[in-house]
């Protein structure tokens, strides 16, 4: 049987604050005019009232910069030139207030980093050492459109615990194993009765009913890729776009990076850089040539990968999940939702 | 300035149904309230997608560059000295260009309004007059468009096109008080530990998207200085160091040619005011050269100019 707890909402803050001694706790703070996700330990104050968080957690798990290697140039040195693995923290960590929709991005995401060929260690090891205490969306943005890709507003892919903000309480429900072991570590709270499991079932209901799927994606899986490719509507698409790497840093669910050496005297660092296909520099070839020379050819690829590159390779569902943040924050205002729509419709 | 709209289509389905351009680069209604997407139409029948309001603060000068074909192009004050500047660089040719000048009485800042509403979910944006509307779920809120201007328009001198072919209403008036460099001040007045201090925190959210670079009309290099790999001049990490280099290069590559269009901050997804960097060097080329940037296609910008009877005994 499910188990489901309910704390006050100051009973909620003790707890997590008692979660600290087990876990590095990130959760959404207030840091001039957006939220953030903010580590507890550094002093930082939960605030459990926001829409969603300005940049996403990816980086909780997936750092922009990551030293991944050291090594040494100094001939003197027995171990010069030999790469070693930079220290890394894998210890328990916990984000506790993430949405759905972010949820879900981990795990689009993780198909990339964790495949039966391929693991990236550095990767897996965070993912799984994390623990994701989701807090569904009682007012989801008219930006948000997790419906349409296969999430929700109560979407419980992805956590292990789901959160209910039912005014002046939270009720949690107890989604993994490891949810569990993490509410055993929180204080306070108290069993949930049905009659607030019925309360925050109907809540739920009535936001999800409220959030139609209005961007259309069930087209694009028989869509010829030759055909979207050479659509007619790429340079329009494309003209505004300053190729900036707003929209992939602020996604969930852009995973690319870049591997970078720095040397400094005579040690060196091998650093893996979040990349972004917004950039002249992510396709130069060595040899000067440039596959991807051109504004328009970036911006087609962003949403060929997105929409189905990643749909027909891992017949998942698109690679997006509906968060909105590209849509809100894209200073030229290129919305995927329309994108979508015309590669739905070709 | 929405009334500017139905002028535009006027103008560009003329312009583009004469021949006199071949392409009208303009602005479309965004998607969302207060951002606007910039457009370029070729068919004189899709005049009705332009529009104009006072969200649209990308500057459509970086919309030319490069571009070999005749182009008709909305320009407000600052977009028309960024289009002097261009034509200056070599960037553009003033006989490819109709100017449609708009007389500008200032970009919103979308930051300060949702500020404004306690950072509020703003659902909807309605321009009347001098004044706007935001709709929330739950609120409705009538401003003052003067409250809420983007801080380079607040002090904007130059609000009416320095360059155009035709103009689309009366000239507007200037700033005039003598406090547009105050912020800088406050910077300059600072002992350089907390000068480093303040920039040092200024950027600590920088996410190394580069946005204030790519909205920038100046950014035009082909391969930009943190691009290239031999030799890599800026590490690519977000190592405040490396950071810190990015803008400040970036700043010094636009001494004596920003015209503080306010795109940079505007394009900036975390609310940098990056302009602390480009304005403090738009007021030391003032104060030394007395130059202000793209006021007038006679003059070259200070610093890519070369006189044998240059003061300055260094350079001669």
């Amino acid at each position: 049987m499910t188990a489901y707890r309910v704390y006050s909402k100051e009973e909620w803050t003790s707890a997590v604050k008692a979660l600290e001694s087990h876990y590095q706790v990130f959760v959404p703070v207030k840091d001039g005019d957006f939220h953030l996700f903010g580590l507890l330990s550094e002093g930082k104050r939960p605030d459990f009232d926001f829409q969603n968080t300005h940049l996403s957690p990816k980086s909780i798990v997936y750092p922009q910069s990551e030293r991944m290697f050291e090594y040494s140039l100094d001939g003197e040195d027995p171990d010069a030139h030999m790469l070693k693995e930079a220290p890394k923290d894998f210890s328990p960590r916990a984000i506790v207030g993430i949405r759905p929709c972010d949820a879900l991005a981990f795990q689009r995401v993780r198909v990339n980093f964790d495949t039966p060929r391929y693991r990236d260690p550095w990767w897996v090891s965070r993912f799984e050492s994390t623990t994701f205490v989701g807090l569904g969306c009682n007012a989801p943005e008219a930006t948000c459109f997790c419906t349409s890709v296969g999430g929700g507003p109560f979407s419980e892919a992805g956590l292990d615990v789901l959160l209910y903000d039912l005014g002046d309480r939270f009720l949690a429900k107890v989604l993994t194993s490891k949810g569990d072991g993490l509410l055993k570590k929180a204080l306070g709270g108290m069993e949930a009765d049905g009659t607030l499991v019925r309360q925050a079932e109907s809540l739920a209901l009535k936001v999800t009913e409220a959030m139609p799927a209005v961007v259309p994606v069930d087209g694009l899986k028989d869509k010829s890729v030759l055909e979207l490719f050479e659509a007619p509507f790429w340079e329009d698409v494309a003209f505004g776009c300053i190729n900036c790497g707003t929209c992939t840093y602020l996604c969930p669910t852009c995973w690319c990076f870049d591997i970078q050496d720095e040397v400094l005297g005579k040690s060196g660092d091998r650093i893996r850089n979040w990349d972004s296909c917004m950039f002249p520099l992510f396709t130069l070839h060595g040899s000067g040539h440039n596959p991807r020379g051109g504004k328009v050819a970036r911006v087609r690829q962003r949403f060929m990968h997105k929409l189905k590159y990643y749909l027909d390779k891992y017949n998942e569902g698109v690679q997006c999940s509906g968060c909105g943040r590209c849509v809100r924050s894209c200073p030229a205002n290129i919305d995927i939702r329309q994108v979508a729509e015309l590669m739905n419709s070709l | 300035m929405l009334h500017y709209t139905e002028k535009i289509r006027e103008i560009a389905g003329r312009l583009l149904k004469q021949g006199v351009v071949d392409v009208f680069i303009g602005y479309r209604k965004g998607s969302v309230p207060m951002m606007n997407n910039p457009l370029l139409i070729r068919d004189p029948g899709s005049t009705d997608l332009l529009y104009w309001d006072s969200n649209c603060a990308l500057n459509l000068c970086n919309y030319l560059t490069g571009r070999k074909d005749r182009i008709g192009i909305v320009a407000t004050g600052c977009v028309s000295r960024n289009i002097v500047t261009h034509i200056v660089e070599n960037q553009i040719s003033r006989s490819q260009l109709y100017v449609v000048g708009i007389p500008c009485t200032g970009m919103i800042s979308h930051r300060a309004v949702i500020r404004a509403v306690g950072g509020r979910e703003i659902i909807e944006f309605e321009e009347q007059g001098e004044r706007f509307l935001v709709r929330g779920r739950d609120f409705e809120e009538i401003f003052e468009k003067n409250d809420f201007l983007q801080s380079n328009c607040a002090v904007c001198r130059y609000p009416n096109p320095v360059l155009y072919d035709e103009m689309l209403g009366e000239r507007v008036p200037g700033y005039e008080g003598d406090d547009v460099y105050r912020d800088v001040e406050k910077v300059e007045q600072m002992s350089s530990e907390d000068r480093r201090g303040f920039f040092s925190r200024m950027i600590s959210r920088c996410i190394r998207c580069y946005a204030c670079r790519d909205a920038c009309p100046l950014c035009y290099c082909p391969t930009c200085f943190v691009d290239e790999s031999r030799p890599q001049w800026v590490g690519k990490s977000i190592d405040p160091v490396d950071t810190m280099t990015f803008h400040l290069l970036r700043a010094f590559h636009c001494a004596g040619r920003c015209t503080d269009c306010g795109a940079c901050e505007r394009a900036c997804p975390m609310g940098i005011p990056v302009r602390q960097f480009t304005k403090k060097l738009n007021k030391d080329v003032q104060e030394l050269f007395s130059w202000e940037a793209g006021l007038g296609l006679e003059q070259r910008p200070p610093l890519d100019v070369y006189r044998q009877d240059d003061y300055d005994g260094f350079i001669r």
